[in-house]
């Protein structure tokens, strides 16, 4: 008897494959459904483009002879376009147009500029080059000052009375639970020429028509200004439950041993949430890479776009361009992925190590 | 605790008093202005002679008789039916979260106590499924979504986010079950239950919390989206915040920004509530999946 539930306990140590593939199965298949094939379906829809207009040839012939016009078949175009709603296949004509690579434009200006900062600044002209610049900017610049400024909120907030931290832990939520486009708006409302910010702007700078909406130095700090803001908190709470645990008698040893405040900042209090931070940047740079709410709530796209937005821009309004969409798509993707590689690399290490 | 505050040297006082007061002044001041600009009217919000007309409401004064107006709530949640909005993003982050919550418990649990590689590579996927911008699905959804019909349903854009959301959701469960110990459900199978059985008398009593936490986090993604609800959902289905976004197209026009003050405002107070009731699942969720990872 008690062998036998000797034996089912190993057993019964692992989840029994079938099992496992029950209660795995809906969520797979919701990602399967929703992620995995609409990637696909991302990459197929960009390798098309949409069929061009059925022309027909129509002979009319009066008392001076007979003409041949040219009229678009409506229904023809229709009809093959309900037959075949992919489009027909175009290969990567989409990816080297002016939109997204736009491999052509790019050699003229690399022929006709003489230094690399006209050359930067003339490839900012196209629409793939400036969304890409200004997502990556977004990203490195944000994650940094993230890390940076949520530690330094955390030591703060650790170092404070007990009683109020659970006060200053409620307010500094609000900044990363708002809603981002919500969020972004506040701050917009505020920062406009004729809001508190703004106006005060305004007057520092001793220049009456000193506008962010109408610089692009300008929106570009207050895009970062948002994304910090809006991300610090996450940095903070991650950070200020790893000081928590942080080992006392280290602290105290380091104390001992005549380290200042500083030195045990450095040397013990870093050290320990170096894993914390490993979190926080890839975290941050997932979310960040994908910037996209505050450029519609600054409706800042005449002098910053991100790749999501560009993607966004090319889906709604009047004419859906899902070729378009679909190659920035592509592109972004790649552009995750380049950024995911190396944690991919290492979590696989890691694993394989086990 | 205070007897370490009072050993602090009155320089690294000042300096942790100043770093609070500024990240205080800086994360609660744009919420109370706002609030306290909904009550005001446009002139006064986004006053051209002199911002400090906002706190003193001349204008208002001058235009309604009260120092405080409720003109822009009626105009968004009457005239321009923001009520619509909000029964829509009730229905859609009701549904959301208990779909999630469903799917992300059985998987997580399972992935918790599976230590085949599968697993692992289950777990991956969902990492880089979770770092898809979800822009770049829709515009995957949209060609299949228009040709099948499905576009602008709510029900449509409910599986969606579900999905969009399984993989965090997944990750987040999956932590939760494996602090709770194996033996558990190991003796209840060794007194004859099945894995299912076992999960649903003896695991599903105890995971409240890390599904609770898990929900909010769940129900925020829902809230908070606008990529999504944006382009799937049509006019009559339209959630709160591209509602929000709408306003701004049209009403900045006619000069009723204020319309969109105020259903900002609208938005944010249940965000307010819900990190007020649940701070401390929020912080706990937060920091679960880097403490362990």
């Amino acid at each position: 008897m008690t062998l036998c539930i000797t034996c089912q306990r190993l057993g019964d140590r692992e989840v029994k494959h079938k099992s496992f593939f029950w209660f795995v199965l809906p969520s797979a298949l919701a990602m399967m459904l929703f992620i995995f094939f609409p990637i696909i379906s991302v990459i197929v829809q960009s390798l098309h483009v949409e069929h061009e207009q059925v022309i027909r040839k129509v002979e009319s012939c009066d008392l001076f002879g007979c003409k041949e016009s040219t009229t678009i078949d409506q229904e023809a175009t229709a009809a093959l376009r309900a037959a075949e709603p992919l489009g027909q296949f175009a290969g990567f004509k989409t990816y080297l147009d002016r939109n997204h690579l736009a491999t052509k434009e790019v050699g003229t200006t690399w022929k006709n500029t003489s230094s690399w900062r006209d050359f930067g600044a003339q490839m900012l002209n196209l629409p793939f080059y400036k969304a890409i610049g200004f997502t990556l900017t977004f990203t490195f610049v944000v994650t940094p000052l993230v890390i940076i400024v949520g530690f330094v909120i955390a030591v703060a907030v650790n170092s404070a009375v007990r009683q109020l931290r659970g006060p200053l832990i409620f307010f500094s939520l609000l900044p990363m639970m708002i809603t981002p486009l919500v969020g972004a708006l506040i701050l917009f409302w505020m920062v406009d020429a004729r809001g508190i910010i703004g106006a005060t702007l305004q007057h520092l700078a001793g220049d009456p028509e000193l506008s962010v909406k109408a610089s692009t130095p300008l929106m570009w700090i207050m895009l970062m200004v948002y994304g910090v803001w809006h991300a610090a908190p996450f940095a903070f709470i991650v950070y200020y439950a790893g000081l928590q645990t942080v080992n006392k008698e280290t602290l105290e040893a380091a104390r001992v041993d005549g380290a200042n405040r500083w030195l045990q900042i450095r040397h013990v209090v870093i050290p320990h949430l170096l894993p914390l931070t490993t979190f926080i940047a890839l975290m941050q740079l997932m979310d960040n890479f994908r910037v996209f709410e505050p450029i519609v709530s600054f409706a800042a796209n005449a002098h910053a776009t991100s790749l999501s937005w560009a993607i966004y821009n090319d889906l709604g309004g009047e004419t859906r361009q899902l070729s378009s969409a679909a190659a920035t798509s592509v592109l972004t993707i790649i552009g995750v992925a380049i950024l995911l590689s190396p944690v991919l690399v290492r979590t696989w290490r890691d694993f394989d190590r086990k | 605790m205070s007897s370490k505050a009072q050993r602090q040297p009155a320089a690294i006082t000042l300096l942790v008093v100043a770093v609070l007061a500024t990240w205080m002044a800086l994360a609660a001041f744009p919420f109370l202005w706002t609030l306290w600009g909904s009550f005001k009217v446009e002139g006064d919000f986004f006053s051209k002679a002199d911002w400090f007309n906002a706190l003193t409401g001349t204008l208002t004064v001058a235009e309604t008789g009260g120092r405080f107006t409720g003109n822009g709530y009626y105009g968004a949640w009457v005239q321009e039916e923001f009520w619509r909005a909000a029964l829509n993003s009730l229905i859609v982050c009701f549904f959301v979260v208990t779909i999630s919550l469903t799917l992300g418990t059985l998987g997580g649990y399972a992935l918790a106590r599976s230590t085949y590689r599968y697993a692992f590579w289950f777990l991956l996927a969902a990492l880089i499924f979770r770092a898809m911008p979800p822009i770049t699905l829709v515009s995957g959804y949209l060609p299949v979504f228009f040709q099948w019909n499905l576009w602008g349903h709510t029900a449509t854009t409910i599986i969606v986010l579900v999905a969009i959301n399984q993989p965090f959701t997944l990750w987040m469960l999956h932590s939760f079950f494996k602090n709770i110990p194996a033996e558990l459900d190991e003796s209840a199978m060794v007194d004859g239950c099945t894995r299912f059985q076992a999960f649903r008398n003896v695991i599903i009593p105890v995971m409240w919390p890390g599904v609770i936490t898990t929900g909010l986090f769940s129900f925020l993604l829902a809230y908070n989206d606008f990529a999504v609800t944006a382009m799937l959902l049509s006019k009559e289905n339209q959630t709160m915040i591209p509602k929000v976004a709408s306003f701004l197209g049209t009403t900045q026009t006619k000069g009723n920004v204020m319309f969109a003050v105020a259903s900002v405002v609208s938005v944010t107070a249940p965000l307010f509530l819900m990190i007020m009731f649940f701070q401390r699942q929020i912080v706990g969720g937060l920091t679960a999946g880097a403490v362990k990872g």
